[in-house]
């Protein structure tokens, strides 16, 4: 046992050595989006573990940018899906019928950042008003917004209506989904750790006493909001092109809980949390495939369990090392002055 | 007092909930470098005051900082004006360290430098503070919270802050501390404007002070008339 626990140290110590060096992330991007292009280019994963993990990539998108509402702001969103669908049809829509065929590989980033520019802007004429709500109604708001895109969608011929719409090619490739995953992560938790993001944080933990420590609520509120829809729309850019068909079906209150769900499973306030909910619930609901209709039997039933025993998710509100600055500068030069104290420079 | 050393000026100010007057016609000015007291017993309308003066609810009459008309703005742009307000209840955030609360406060200053030495004048007013820098806001004791709700208001480098019951829920002898604490902060140059239920401490302390009854001033004077006068005796310092 204790050579278990040692060998446990070494690899620990080792682990964050590893993750400590400034080099880690570079270095890790690269290979990744190397070991995406490889198994994109020479097919050595096969076409349907390629597509798992493309919704993998998509699924991180989605929870990362949501967690960012209702994880570190501590309000509750559920209209991510409505956001994913103008994503999903303004990407599609350009590719179909705006692009020139032919070129499509070099204006597909286009079209996805179009995709997450619609949504965003959609996001902050939906924030004016929401954030006038908080809590249940702030919910409520956004189910309508979810139920709204859904039946605007349906009534648009142009769009297809209830039919959907087809005739994208397949342009979500592995390192793609990866590009985007790896920006959308890296922005958010950016965002998280930065001065903005204490703002968000402090609107979940007292809004009134944020307000009384300089913070503006409501800049703070809308900014989130946007850059989380934003998100939002590039996932369904990314979906849209993955599946080469949509319907306004695709995108109603049942993915928003989808997306919830996966939010609650890996955790709130945790970036780590969110990569770990995604992927697991993602791969979950494959490996549970051939229990048909049982599946969906299964994991909510998961889920309640996960809610009894573990209601802050894997990692509620905590966080792996690997995620977090790794130095801060204004504490960094605080206790630099005072030569007495340990050179303590995390907060 | 000449009218240039008035730092906060409040007249006729009126606040209603529904149809209660909380506060009914009601002015005073708090001069630079002051302590004023507000004293009076719950429900008198002290709170109110404090939250029209941070921008927190409406109210009609008006209210000046440094001769800059408050009203309308939102809480945020009256804290970058100079005013912060420890609320009551003193308003931590729980799951976020002490180290962070305290930056919070920083959010809208740019002045890295003097951000800094405040970091380094909160800690050592408050060495407790620095010992539990990395402890969730909401591990703290009771007056631990108090001293991170004033540190937090003295980060944001208003020159005037607004405690509202800094001794709520505190034993004596953190009751004195506190009080301690509030002088000497006052004595590097913050203008003070205390909403107290602890009249005997408060009136100690201040130069100058109100009594409010039923959201209307009864008395006023400085500290030591207050503190001799029979009537406040009797009601607010126990015979």
């Amino acid at each position: 046992m204790s050579k278990l626990s040692a060998a446990y140290y070494t690899l620990l110590t080792r682990w964050q050595t590893l993750t400590g060096n400034k080099y880690f992330w570079p270095v890790f991007m690269i290979a990744g989006l190397l070991f995406c292009i490889a198994a994109s280019t020479f097919e050595f994963l096969d076409l349907y573990l390629q597509l798992i993990l493309i919704y993998v990539g998509i699924n991180i998108i989605l929870t990362v940018s949501l967690n960012l509402i209702n994880g570190y702001m501590g309000e509750f969103s559920v209209g991510h899906a409505g956001f994913m669908a103008i994503g999903a049809y303004v990407a599609s829509l350009l590719t179909v019928h705006v692009f020139p065929p032919g070129d499509q590989n070099v204006l597909f980033p286009l079209a996805i950042l179009a995709g997450g520019i619609g949504a965003a802007l959609v996001g902050f004429l939906v924030a004016i008003p929401s954030f006038k709500t908080r809590g249940d109604y702030l919910a409520i708001v956004t189910l309508a917004f979810c139920m709204i895109v859904k039946s605007v969608l349906e009534n648009i011929d142009a769009v297809g209506g209830p039919r959907g719409l087809l005739g994208m090619e397949k342009l979500t490739t592995l390192p793609w989904v990866f590009f985007w995953t790896a920006l959308s992560v890296w922005v958010i938790r950016n965002l998280v750790y930065s001065n903005f993001g204490r703002g968000v944080l402090s609107i979940r933990e007292d809004e009134i006493a944020s307000d009384l420590m300089s913070v503006n609520t409501r800049q703070v509120k809308i900014i989130a909001f946007v850059v989380s829809s934003f998100f939002a729309g590039i996932a369904g850019g990314l979906f849209a092109h993955a599946l080469q068909f949509i319907n306004p079906r695709m995108f109603d209150i049942l993915k928003s809980t989808d997306i919830l769900i996966m939010v609650y499973l890996g955790g709130i306030a945790s970036i780590a949390g969110s990569i770990i909910g995604a992927v697991v619930y993602t791969i979950l609901l494959e490996i549970l495939r051939p229990l048909g209709v049982w599946r969906m039997v299964l994991m909510p039933l998961m889920l309640v369990l996960l809610m009894i025993y573990r209601p802050r998710g894997i990692m509620g509100m905590k966080e792996i090392r690997l995620f977090m600055p790794l130095r801060d500068l204004v504490t960094e030069k605080l206790w630099r002055r005072k030569k007495k104290e340990a050179p303590d420079v995390s907060a | 007092m000449t009218p240039t050393d008035i730092i906060l000026a409040v007249s006729h100010l009126r606040v209603s909930y529904d149809s209660i007057q909380a506060v009914d016609d009601i002015s005073f000015d708090v001069g630079k470098g002051e302590i004023v007291t507000l004293i009076g017993a719950n429900g008198a309308g002290k709170s109110s005051i404090l939250r029209a003066i941070s921008g927190l609810i409406g109210y009609s009459g008006s209210i000046t900082y440094s001769g800059k008309d408050l009203k309308n703005i939102e809480a945020d742009k009256i804290v970058a004006a100079g005013i912060a307000h420890v609320p009551e209840g003193r308003g931590i955030f729980g799951n976020l360290t002490v180290l962070e609360n305290l930056k919070i406060a920083t959010w809208q200053r740019k002045d890295k430098e003097k951000i800094i030495k405040d970091f380094e004048n909160v800690f050592s007013l408050f060495p407790r503070l620095r010992e539990r820098r990395k402890q969730l806001g909401g591990m703290l004791s009771g007056g631990e919270q108090q001293m991170l709700a004033v540190g937090r208001a003295l980060m944001t480098d208003a020159p005037m802050l607004l405690l509202d019951e800094p001794s709520m829920g505190l034993s004596p002898v953190l009751v004195r501390d506190i009080f301690k604490i509030i002088q000497d902060i006052n004595q590097a140059g913050k203008t003070i404007l205390l909403v107290e239920q602890n009249a005997n401490m408060s009136l100690h302390i201040a130069q100058q002070g109100y009594v409010l009854e039923t959201g209307r001033i009864v008395l006023s004077g400085t500290g030591k008339e207050l503190t001799g006068n029979p009537r406040v005796k009797e009601v607010y310092l126990g015979g």
